[in-house]
């Protein structure tokens, strides 16, 4: 990571979010539905103490801890959990703009493996966002005591993204979990989510959008999720027009740099 | 019929919702989609509000909520 | 050029909208949302297979802890056996740290004397700041060391959302939130905490409701001082029946405490912040079992310890200063005594006295050193008894005139005054407004206020 335009205008970015540049971590983002122990993993992870409780909002606000993996140390964030990024709540506004907008270099979905198809939705919103994306199938003893199977092969063909199991309670998979991340960040790995499915009149509308979209943001589009953004037009999301003035904008005036952005 | 009038342990279907705007949408995050499996699990001592297995997770919702919910 | 893209981009949007109306925007949204779940069905079904359905015990513990009939006095139940098992618990460990803590003093003293330290030297370190933290340590420790385990394995447990189940119907009719109970369950350890959680709920409204109220929640810096006065007040020292009696009348305190957050929602939702309640949705999760041993060490690691660090670093500090305040003079009267005198009327009306109501004005940093200054200002000389002995307490309150309403309006005040400075803070920060700060500490000083004077006229008319 040198000091290019690229990364000195994304560390201004992050430090919007709070996140301490200095050090020139990478940033790994944990990411999930309420209650799925991602808190748990962040403190087995970073060897904090951030409050656990079984009931979902335990965590409210965003935390951060370091730990070290293969030499390399990483800044780890837990965020709120969230159902959704589809922005209906506080909590899910600031974890979609952490994804966003900080630019996370990988991102941990922390999923309830009793429950795979909720938490899916929610990893595929991620994936939707940014490519660099494990799943981090939580609770394996929970699933095991309920006679749940998954198949973590078709599960990784299926989202095209890296399945980690673990309990993260008793620090099982947690190992495999930081060398997937290493992999992924020094770019070992690469990712290519299966990406969402969407009924032919929703991509009608989006192919219908992106012209304009790129017409308006002229060169500014380079970088930008274009597809994604349209999407949040279409269902008239306002928020993520006000997130990209704070986050987005705002950062290009004040920098001067103009090469970074969602993608 | 209206989610609030599904009688406990009963399977039924999400028909429809009539929520409008950001309640609409944090119902629809929570997966209550038609065509979605709903069962209410049980009541509050007061009677409201109750509680439904949706989507493999048991979430307690408001009549005020239900209400806006039709089911089958 | 930028800031105009911004614009443009706005301009796009509202094309958009234009061009659609409300139901097809809707319909898209819908259908956005419906792909995304459809996507994530065919992925699960493909890969989860699942043998045998999952009719677990859980299920049963929730029939019962939700019940119709018992659901409420479970409640009841839980929260008056976590307080009895930590005055029972508390009261002989209390009594060995007190007794250990002097023995030191004794020999702080003796030392100090050895190295012929000036007596104002040993007076504030010794008999001010050394005394007070004693106290503090001994009185506070034990009943957290036990408190919060227990409480902590309720909330790994999973037991917390369903008493906002439980309890939502009435934070409903107030015009607030059943997620109000959780913020309420996090205030018991510490009010600031409490209004942080207050972030879960997700309509602006009830969220500041949940955090003007959380104040009438004790904290872990006031409910020693319930705990001790309900102790030597509402029944004699040791001996079962009483230490039940003293965790009745704590329970009975945390109901009125309950009810006046209610009341207060309600009045407020009529008033300056009127609105109806927004929608509630809240996932149970199922029980899972506690780790027993790390919650143990866990709890007493990052809740006790921590939570009496904060009150040693504001005990130590106060202690010196109540013991300068006590050792000057002004036209031969204490500063203590003076103030106390000044603003004793007033406190005589709200069954306090003087004395009292300073200790709670001096408490404000932190409400745990309201007791100690308390006991330290009575001796006036600054000298504070041994807490190894609740009847050494008991006989210094009576002899400054204390009665059990005395007792009864102390600790009414105590549950109801306002939140320590740090949770004012907090509630600052969080709803980014000095006056909501504000709001938050004079309205609840208004509402004790009203209240002590209440129950002061009515019972010493009727009983004394
Ligand atoms: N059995 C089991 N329990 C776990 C495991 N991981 C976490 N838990 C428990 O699950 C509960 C929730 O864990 P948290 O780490 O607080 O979950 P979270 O995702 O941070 O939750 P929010 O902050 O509310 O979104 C706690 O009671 C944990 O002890 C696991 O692998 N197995
Ligand atoms: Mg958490």
């Amino acid at each position: 990571m040198g000091l290019t335009a690229k990364s000195s205008g994304l560390n201004l970015l992050r430090e919007t979010f709070n996140l301490d540049v200095e050090r020139n971590n990478p940033i790994i983002a944990l990411a999930g539905n309420p209650n799925t122990g991602k808190s748990t993993v962040f403190n087995a992870l970073t060897g904090l103490k951030q409050h656990t409780g079984n009931w979902p909002g335990k965590t409210v606000t965003q935390a951060q801890g370091y730990y070290e993996n293969q030499g390399q140390e990483y800044t780890l964030v837990d965020l709120p959990g969230t159902y959704s990024l589809l922005a209906s709540s506080t909590e899910e506004m600031v974890a979609r703009d952490f994804i966003c907008f900080a630019k996370p270099d990988a991102t941990i979905v922390v999923a309830d493996a009793t429950n795979l198809e909720r938490n899916l939705n929610l990893v595929l919103q991620v994936t939707e966002l940014t490519d660099n994306v494990v799943l981090c199938l939580n609770l394996m003893d929970e699933a095991e005591r309920k006679n749940i199977k998954i198949d973590i092969k078709g599960l990784e063909e299926e989202l095209g993204i890296p399945v980690i199991p673990t309990i993260a309670r008793d620090g099982i998979g947690l190992n495999d979990l930081k060398n997937m991340v290493t992999a992924i960040v020094n770019q070992d790995k690469q990712i290519k989510p299966v990406k969402v499915k969407y009924s032919p009149q929703i991509e009608a509308a989006v192919e219908e959008l992106l012209p304009e979209i790129k017409n308006t943001l002229g060169e500014l589009s380079e970088g930008l999720n274009l597809r994604w953004l349209a999407l949040r037009l279409l269902e008239g999301d306002q928020t993520i027009l006000d997130s990209m003035q704070n986050h987005y904008f705002r950062e290009n005036l004040k920098g001067g740099v103009d090469c970074y952005g969602v993608d | 019929m209206l989610l609030t009038q599904l009688p406990l342990g009963v399977i039924s279907e999400v028909v429809s919702l009539e929520a409008e705007g950001i309640k609409r949408r944090r119902l629809l995050d929570l997966g209550l989609i038609p065509g979605t499996q709903i069962i209410a699990k049980r009541r509050s001592p007061s009677g409201d509000p109750t509680a439904y297995l949706i989507r493999g997770t048991v979430i307690a919702l408001r009549s005020e909520e239900t209400n806006l919910i039709k089911v089958r | 050029m930028e800031l105009t893209k911004i614009k443009d981009f706005n301009e796009l949007l509202s094309n958009i909208s234009d061009s659609l109306n409300g139901k097809q925007r809707e319909q898209l949204r819908d259908q956005i949302v419906k792909d995304i779940y459809s996507n994530a069905e065919v992925i699960a079904d493909n890969n989860v297979s699942m043998q045998g359905e999952q009719t677990g015990i859980g299920e049963k513990i929730d029939d019962i802890l939700t019940s119709k009939w018992l659901g409420f006095p479970i409640m009841l139940l839980m929260l008056g056996g976590v307080f009895w098992l930590t005055i029972v618990g508390a009261n002989y460990p209390s009594a060995m740290l007190g007794e250990f803590l002097f023995w030191v003093e004794g020999h702080l003293s003796n030392l100090f004397m050895a190295v012929g330290a000036p007596n104002w030297l040993h007076g504030i370190l010794v008999e001010g700041m050394y005394r007070t933290l004693a106290w503090v340590i001994s009185v506070m420790l034990p009943p957290m060391a036990i408190f919060f385990p227990i409480f902590t394995l309720l909330e790994d447990l999973g037991y917390l959302p369903r008493v906002a189940f439980n309890l939502d119907n009435l934070f409903k009719k107030s015009g607030a939130n059943g997620k109000q109970s959780l913020t309420m369950s996090m205030g018991f350890g510490c009010n600031a905490a409490g209004v942080i959680a207050a972030r879960i709920i997700e309509s602006p409204r009830e969220k500041l409701l949940a955090i003007l109220t959380n104040n009438f929640v004790p904290c872990n810096g006031r409910f020693p001082t319930l705990l001790i006065l309900s102790m030597i007040f509402m029944g004699t020292v040791g001996g079962r029946g009483s230490s039940l009696l003293a965790a009745g009348i704590v329970v009975l305190l945390v109901l009125i405490g309950i009810a006046i957050t209610l009341l207060v929602s309600w009045i407020l939702s009529k008033t300056i912040l009127k609105g109806i309640p927004s929608s509630f949705t809240l996932e149970l999760p199922p029980y899972r079992k506690p780790q027993i041993g790390r919650v143990l060490v866990r709890s007493f690691i990052d809740r006790t310890l921590f939570v009496l660090w904060r009150a040693i670093v504001v005990a130590a500090p106060a202690g010196g200063i109540v013991w300068l305040l006590a050792n000057n003079t002004i036209g031969g009267v204490s500063i203590i005594d003076y103030v106390a005198n000044l603003i004793d009327p007033f406190a005589t009306l709200i069954g306090l006295d003087g004395v009292i109501l300073m200790a709670f004005i001096l408490g404000l940093p932190a409400n745990e050193i309201v007791l100690p200054i308390l006991v330290m200002s009575y001796l006036s000389l600054g000298s504070m008894i041994e807490p190894d002995s609740a009847d050494a307490l008991r006989g210094i309150l009576v002899n400054n005139g204390w009665t059990w309403v005395t007792a009864l309006c102390t600790m009414l005040f105590s549950l109801l005054h306002f939140p320590c400075g740090t949770t004012i803070l907090t509630i600052k920060k969080e709803t980014n407004s000095w006056k909501w700060a504000i709001f938050g500490a004079v309205m609840p000083l208004t509402v004790a206020i009203i209240v002590t004077f209440l129950v002061n006229q009515i019972f010493t008319t009727l009983f004394l």
